[in-house]
């Protein structure tokens, strides 16, 4: 085995495992981030996460086309980003609207936890409803400007190697606004007024009144907060991949698993629960066939395709990361709330 | 309204929606309707019994269903006796593998002490599992999918008749159940809508994709029927003699022969259909009777009040003695296999199985509504909630498409936004199930007929 092989088995699996990851991880943080957000100073899960992250990427999209038939582009960058606090915007007034004239009714009456779970259901649907309405439920792809960083060929021929690095701009792009909006959410969560009272409110609510902490502007921060980060993780996994409504839903158990894995409540826990999981999902159901082809001497190299699970079960795989936190450590990994 | 009156005038009022669509379109319609009312007012049953008296969120309806109709699969078809000669050998050694690896796994977590040696060992048993499993499975579910893929393909079943799976469906649904509460019941509410939507999720995906088991998407159609065929019916003497008495009259008011037995040929077609909807109804009546007033007898015993009890308060209940993992473990899975029952039934009435066809919306988000709309915590509410809402999902399709054309009137015929709205107007069934869900929480959230207090 010469050095050649072990970079070629090197590039491939940053191509298809550890870039890939990172990205997606980012999206998930992301957007795990809002959920527990929400759970953690509205105190319940919120089953509309997923449909609310299709109408903030929808949002987006609309924007996007108005910009392009303005003429106005990103140049190399996608349109989307330009679109983005505009789309942003408008999600975080649509959800103060729902807020208003919905969830603020429970809230007032100190209903259960489970019972504005249901009501978010309701919300669910009728998210969902609108978004089909408005966009349809097909694939959509939104991305213009420059495709690739790091292009395969240009990388083989210019290394000599039979793999060629890829590194897409969307992967790049992820990862910049991901680091951004998470440094600047935990200043503002550590280091700000309004973020010190958030965390007051959600530790301890009547402590937190009773400090003159004044709850209904904590709870709209917190919605247009969360709206910020479901959007942008919307967007950058539609700019990744594309925008279906249905994908988007089918996020949702990722969503729960990786605050769940995290801590449910804790912020730097969504963080790395997003990252385990996405992790996990990928490094499981890749084939490492080509790779070990790569490492080992011919007469060894495997037959089969050298993969842990088939990528039909990638729920499978959030699942039972779930139930295995759940069985040894329920708090999560970084100490959730309650349990 | 006293609360008497409530359920009557519910079931009258269910009743002339139902007649009115049997008038207006046709009986067979309102049959058909009335059947997947029947199964979903079963479902709704299930749920209510975990969450109206349980208070437990079970946000994996549409697996619980799908195993149940997975089980009818499995049951009634015929045995695929090649696939089970050339690659049975294969699947029983890959499932004997598994189950000997969580047995071990489960050992090794309870009884080895230092944690070390325990993380290695389980790693090295979960290890050892997947490479066996590989080695046999592999190669046996593609044999296995390579006989005849366009018929079979599949393992097939045990050959039974349909009905028997409506059992077993239960003690699959039920066993599921178990695991699961096993693992969420200790925690938060929360958890336990987590892991349901999870495991629902993994039903789904297994039943797609492992073709050796359900055929996946490939569908399984042409099961078993617990009730004759129309075609059988309409050449059966008995049948023929039945149609031409109930219609004696119209019939004698044919003139000529020849047109008298084209009108009674007609007929036999027409009642043909209704009376195989007929006897559905039948069946799945009898179920859900007997299921309801099985129920009834439970939690109308000191048993049922004293789930109410944990329900309501579980601190006290708790110090009363009682204990409530048990309990609530024993709901969820008395509500799931009651949940499994309605899938298999659901699967019986299709004659196939469509694993596309699950969605959470459809088959789990739909019997939340119906409990809710109905009244949780009265089974009696369920009913009338399955019937409502399911009565609802289905005319809300001509509904919104009326809506749609009206607001589109006013547009040119080839106007973009016109085209717009007619394509999207079956979105607007969703839009109606989460307002109806919002409106019934908001201003009714004790349902229509509400939960019986008893009072001394």
């Amino acid at each position: 085995m010469d050095n050649f092989e072990l970079v070629n088995a090197l590039v491939l699996i940053s191509n298809f495992v550890l870039i890939p990851a990172l990205s997606y991880g980012s999206q998930l943080a992301l957007a795990t981030l809002s959920l527990t957000i929400i759970y953690g100073v509205l105190r319940f899960s919120n089953f509309a996460q997923a449909d609310w992250m299709s109408f903030g990427t929808m949002t987006t999209i609309l924007f996007t086309w108005y910009l392009q038939s303005l003429g106005i582009t990103g140049g190399f960058l996608p349109t989307a980003l330009i679109a983005l606090p505009f789309a942003i915007i408008v999600t975080a007034l649509f959800c103060l609207l729902i807020d208003r004239s919905v969830y603020s009714f429970y809230r007032k009456k100190k209903s259960q936890p489970i019972v504005l779970m249901i009501v978010s259901v309701g919300v669910m649907f009728i998210l969902q409803a609108i978004v089909r309405f408005i966009i349809g439920p097909n694939d959509r792809k939104f991305f213009d400007g420059e495709k690739y960083i790091v292009h395969a060929l240009d990388f083989k021929d210019y290394f000599g190697l039979s793999e060629g690095l890829t590194i897409k701009s969307t992967q790049l792009i992820t990862l910049i606004v991901a680091i951004i909006a998470m440094v600047s959410l935990f200043y503002f969560l550590q280091r700000t007024k309004m973020g010190k009272s958030m965390r007051a409110y959600s530790n301890n609510e009547d402590l937190a009144l009773l400090s003159g902490i004044n709850p209904e502007r904590v709870v709209l921060i917190t919605w247009v907060i969360a709206s910020a980060l479901i959007t942008t993780a919307g967007v950058l996994y539609g700019l990744d991949k594309s925008f279906k409504p249905f994908t988007y839903f089918n996020l949702l158990l990722p969503m729960f698993a990786a605050a769940i894995v995290g801590g449910i409540g804790s912020p730097i826990g969504a963080v790395i629960g997003g990252y385990v999981i996405a992790f996990s999902e990928i490094t499981l159901t890749y084939a490492y066939k080509k790779f070990f082809i790569y490492l080992l001497p011919e007469n060894l190299e495997p037959s089969g395709l050298m993969q842990v699970l088939s990528t039909d079960y990638k729920f499978a795989i959030s699942f039972i990361i779930l139930v295995i936190v759940l069985i040894v450590r329920p708090t999560g990994i970084v100490k959730g709330k309650i349990i | 309204m006293t609360d008497n009156l409530r359920a009557p005038l519910a079931f009258a009022f269910m009743g002339i929606l139902l007649a009115i669509v049997g008038f207006t379109q046709s009986w067979s319609v309102s049959l058909s309707i009335i059947n997947l009312c029947l199964i979903s007012s079963i479902m709704a049953i299930g749920v209510n019994l975990q969450w109206g008296y349980g208070g437990l969120f079970n946000a994996g309806v549409m697996g619980f269903t799908a195993l149940g109709g997975l089980t009818a699969v499995l049951v009634s078809y015929d045995p695929v006796y090649e696939a089970w000669d050339k690659a049975g050998i294969g699947i029983l050694i890959s499932a004997v593998i598994l189950i000997l690896s969580i047995t071990l796994v489960m050992f090794a977590y309870r009884n080895i002490s230092s944690p070390q040696f325990r993380n290695t060992s389980i790693v090295l048993i979960v290890i050892a599992a997947l490479i066996g499993i590989n080695s046999f499975y592999g190669p046996s579910i593609d044999v296995i999918e390579s006989i005849n893929p366009a018929k079979t393909g599949f393992l097939g079943g045990l050959g039974l008749p349909i009905v028997f799976s409506w059992v077993i469906a239960a003690f699959v649904a039920g066993l599921v159940a178990w695991v699961i509460g096993r693992i969420t019941l200790r925690l938060r509410s929360d958890y336990l809508a987590i892991a349901t939507l999870g495991i629902s999720e993994i039903v789904i995906a297994i039943v797609k994709h492992e073709d050796w088991l359900s055929r996946g998407v490939k569908n399984v159609s042409g099961l078993d029927r617990p009730v004759p065929y129309e075609i059988e019916l309409q050449q059966s003497e008995w049948f023929i003699n039945l149609v031409e008495r109930i219609n004696y009259a119209t019939l004698n008011s044919v003139q000529t022969i020849s047109l008298r037995q084209e009108l009674l040929n007609d007929l036999i077609i027409i009642s043909s259909g209704v009376f195989v909807k007929l006897c559905y109804v039948g069946l799945f009546l009898s179920v859900l009777l007997l299921i309801f007033y099985l129920s009834h007898l439970a939690l109308n015993s000191p048993w049922g009040r004293m789930l109410r009890a944990i329900r309501d308060n579980e601190v006290a209940a708790s110090a009363m003695g009682k204990n409530i993992f048990a309990q609530h473990l024993q709901i969820f899975i008395i509500g799931s296999a009651i949940i499994g029952i309605a899938g298999a039934m659901l699967t019986t009435l299709d004659g196939q199985f469509t694993p596309g066809s699950y969605r959470p919306l459809r088959f789990t988000f739909i019997i939340w509504l119906m409990v809710i709309v109905g009244g949780s915590g009265n089974n009696l509410g369920s009913i009338f909630g399955g019937f409502f809402v399911w009565f609802i999902w289905i005319e809300a399709e001509p509904l919104s498409i009326g809506f749609m054309n009206l607001l589109a009137s006013g547009f040119e015929y080839d106007n973009p936004i016109r085209m717009h709205l007619l394509g999207s107007a079956a979105h607007l069934r969703l839009f109606i199930m989460g307002l109806l869900l919002l409106l019934a929480l908001r201003f009714m959230p004790r349902g229509v007929i509400p939960e019986r207090i008893l009072k001394k």
